[in-house]
């Protein structure tokens, strides 16, 4: 049983704006994550790694291909599913990690974590939300402070809390530890230990070896699926 | 020398039988505003050219005219208007509500309860009691096409807000058979209870705005209220000081300059009744002391 | 999953307006379900506003149908439906939010009445009761209860604007309809306002059409999004789909003119 399976997936961007140039990037892209497993992207930067993950996640439009993701006993296919399709699937079964902070205004960093447990009431998920901001380092003195005006590295790790919170069957991790100091980075490894654990299947883009060797099971080269310019 | 000569009440009969049409209409449907052709009258408006013309489509050489204006038979307005159709209808007029079978009325209904064999004629300045509230005339016949009074009640919210209680004291909205919102004309809240189950008929002429409107008689009246701020007809604590009503709607009088002033009946017939058989003040001196 | 209902809410199926031989909008469809929020982007002229028309009922089309599945799981075509039966969905279980605030507010009346206006056209004629629910939706909507009693006269743009929403959500409405809802807002108040919509509708479950040319409120607000030029629907899908990988040039070219923040 797979949790995740992508195949003959092609991706190709047309920019308009420069007189319709074509962009290739990905062809027959095909691999699959069972659950509890963790595959690591690798390649060049640029080659199309964060692509992979947005065309997962719904964000990217897949040009050719399926990409199958679990839904209890069926599998959803993200490249034809219907938006509302996708909504449901993101809420319930697939995650996103990342360190870039969309900004909402007005809104404290718990909450901003507790809302990704949206379906719980709010006491619970304030209470989770607040051990997954102490467990990365976050003082409980900015809890109740809208996240706009903190350093960048706590921004950073508030989002990755957030991401890390719900217990999703398909994680995406996108440079989770990036400029992250060693004692976050040893958080992130625990927390994503957990999740493969309990039966995660996880995708990520890791730059840091030690990381990689303490989390992916595979490792999948994408220069192998770059498309020809 | 020859006087001008009038159709009987002045206006000719093809303008009456279009108007007494509008008169049906508006008794075959309690509290609906039917726009009628409003004619030039020679009096100008908001002097009760509405009422003047519904009194001119429905008296009779036998009927008995009353004209009253907030109670009074002797304002210039009613004086006029009694000397208008005497002068054009040769009909007998009357200061006695009792005697009268029809009375056309400003602002006020006669004290003495009405009668079946009477019909009570209103002067109306402004119909729409949606107005205030919305300007758009496509949208308040819409309103009350559909019955969305709910705006109604949020004029009545403004003045609790504003006020603590509902201080509209007169034009207070009212709803006729259960259907149609109306403004009963800018009678004081006091006369609200009259206008329900009344046996005499109810007929409201607006001039300026070309409505006609009817109460029929023994039609269900009810006051607009809130459950919890229920409708109260306002009195003035006192008796009237001439003839010692307590019943009856009063007029606050000043008398001088400083501030002296005294209660006295609006509606002079029932006062003057009430003093002719005997009902007087008891202590009437120092009414009378402030008059002169 | 018990209980909900999976159809959707609001079907558009072939909406086209003709205004004489000037084209509103074309062949418009979407479905829109349950607590789901839709944008309309597109710049002026290119028909949202006559969409947005459309879909309330407030301006018939010329083809096409808007279909309402009703509280009771009845579904109605919004044309069909009699002007009375149309004219109580539209105070009680839809709600329309204007750009300017005095079309959507009785400027004259004070902020309590406006707010409980919908409760009395739906027959609520216990005064204590009306302004207790005025008070607390006064509070949701961050206005001091104090002003309760003040006319929108004396409110700053950003407080009618919150007033105006107040006074739709009041019936608890299943839709809502927004034409700019922070346009001609100051930034600072534009981000308290939309902070607060995208609050009230995800805790109200409240489905939404945001007709909007602001791609950040698209992108704050919205699940997914419509990209209209000339009249019809170029673009449409998630909303960050849409934005992150748009594929229709006009798209790329909105997309491309946001000011990076």
């Amino acid at each position: 049983m797979l949790s995740l399976e992508v195949a003959g997936v092609a991706k190709t961007f047309t920019m308009h704006l420069q007189g319709g140039l074509r962009l290739p990037v990905l062809q027959n892209l095909e691999f699959a994550v069972a659950p509890g497993q963790c595959v690591a992207l690798s390649g060049p930067s640029g080659v199309g790694k964060s692509s992979v993950l947005k065309l997962i996640f719904g964000n990217y439009r897949c040009d050719e291909g399926t990409i199958l993701v679990r839904d209890g006993d069926t599998m959803v296919d993200v490249a034809r599913a219907a938006p509302r399709q996708i909504l449901s699937l993101r809420r319930r079964c697939l995650g996103y990690v990342t360190q870039f902070l969309r900004a909402v205004p007005r809104v404290s960093a718990l909450d901003i974590v507790a809302d990704a447990l949206s379906d719980l009431p709010r006491e619970t998920s304030r209470a989770r939300a607040a051990a997954m901001l102490s467990r990365f380092n976050i003082p409980e003195r900015l809890w109740n402070l809208p996240p706009a005006t903190f350093s960048g590295g706590e921004q950073q790790r508030i989002n990755i809390a957030r991401g890390f919170l719900p217990e999703k069957p398909v994680l995406l991790l996108d440079e989770p530890t990036a400029s992250l100091d060693a004692k976050n980075r040893e958080v992130v490894i625990e927390v994503v230990r957990e999740h493969k654990r309990r039966g995660a299947a996880i995708v990520a883009i890791v730059h840091d070896d030690l990381v990689r060797e303490a989390i992916a099971d595979a490792s999948l080269d994408i220069t192998r699926f770059a498309a020809a310019a | 020398m020859t006087a001008p000569v009038y159709n009987f009440a002045y206006l000719d009969e093809q303008t009456k039988r279009m108007i007494r049409r509008a008169i049906l209409k508006a008794i075959a449907i309690p509290g609906y505003q039917v726009p009628f052709a409003s004619r030039e009258m020679p009096m100008p408006y908001g002097w009760g050219t509405g009422g003047v013309q519904v009194t001119a489509s429905i008296i009779g050489p036998d009927d008995i005219l009353k004209v009253i204006d907030q109670g009074s038979d002797d304002t210039t307005n009613a004086v006029s208007i009694r000397k208008f159709f005497s002068r054009t209808a040769g009909v007998r007029t009357t200061t006695a509500t009792r005697e009268a079978t029809v009375i056309q009325t400003r602002h006020r209904i006669p004290e003495t309860p009405l009668t079946e064999d009477q019909v009570l004629v209103y002067q109306v300045p402004i119909p729409e009691p949606l107005r205030f509230l919305e300007p758009r005339e496509t949208e308040t016949r819409r309103m009350h096409a559909l019955s969305e009074y709910g705006l109604m009640h949020v004029k009545l919210y403004e003045d609790i807000a504003r006020h603590g209680h509902i201080a509209t004291t007169y034009a207070y909205p009212v709803k006729v058979a259960q259907r149609y919102v109306m403004d009963p004309s800018p009678i004081p809240k006091f006369d609200n209870p009259k206008l329900t189950d009344c046996p005499a008929l109810q007929l409201f002429g607006a001039g300026r705005e070309k409505r006609i409107y009817a109460i029929p008689p023994y039609t269900p009246v009810v006051s607009l209220d809130f459950d919890d701020h229920p409708f109260e007809p306002y009195r003035h604590d006192a008796q009237c000081e001439l003839c010692g009503a307590a019943d009856s709607y009063l007029d606050e009088v000043i008398t001088d300059d400083n501030g002296s002033r005294m209660f006295v009946c609006s509606d002079t017939d029932y006062c003057e009744t009430r003093r002719a058989t005997g009902k007087g003040a008891q202590q009437s001196a120092p009414a009378t002391e402030h008059r002169s | 999953m018990t209980g909900t209902d999976e159809r959707p809410l609001l079907t558009i199926d072939g909406l086209t307006k003709w205004y004489g031989r000037q084209l509103g909008c074309r062949d418009v469809d979407f479905d829109l379900y349950e607590g789901e929020v839709m944008a309309v982007v597109g710049e002026s002229g290119s028909g949202k506003s006559t969409l947005l028309q459309l879909l309330s009922g407030q301006m018939e089309p010329s083809s096409g149908c808007v279909v309402y599945r009703q509280r009771d799981g009845s579904i109605a075509d919004v044309w069909q439906m009699s002007e009375p039966m149309r004219r109580f969905l539209f105070r009680t279980d839809w709600g329309y939010v204007h750009q300017d605030a005095q079309l959507g507010l009785r400027m004259g009346i004070s902020a309590g009445g406006n707010v409980g206006e919908r409760l009395m056209a739906v027959g609520w004629r216990n005064y204590a009761a009306i302004r207790d629910s005025a008070k607390s939706w006064l509070d949701r909507v961050e206005i001091d209860s104090n002003r309760i009693d003040d006319t929108p006269r004396t409110y700053s743009g950003g407080m009618r604007q919150r007033l105006q929403i107040a006074r739709n959500l009041v019936t608890a409405p299943r839709l809502i309809f927004m034409d700019e809802p922070t346009g001609g807002l100051d930034v600072s108040v534009q981000a308290r306002l939309l902070d607060l919509l995208r609050r009230l509708v995800a805790d109200l479950n409240i489905a939404a059409v945001v007709v909007t040319h602001d791609l950040a409120v698209a992108r704050l607000l919205s699940n997914r999004i419509i990209v209209m030029k000339a009249g019809e629907i170029i673009e449409t899908g998630l909303t960050d789909q849409v934005l992150d990988d748009p594929s229709e040039p006009y798209t790329q070219l909105l997309v491309s003119s946001i000011l990076p923040v």
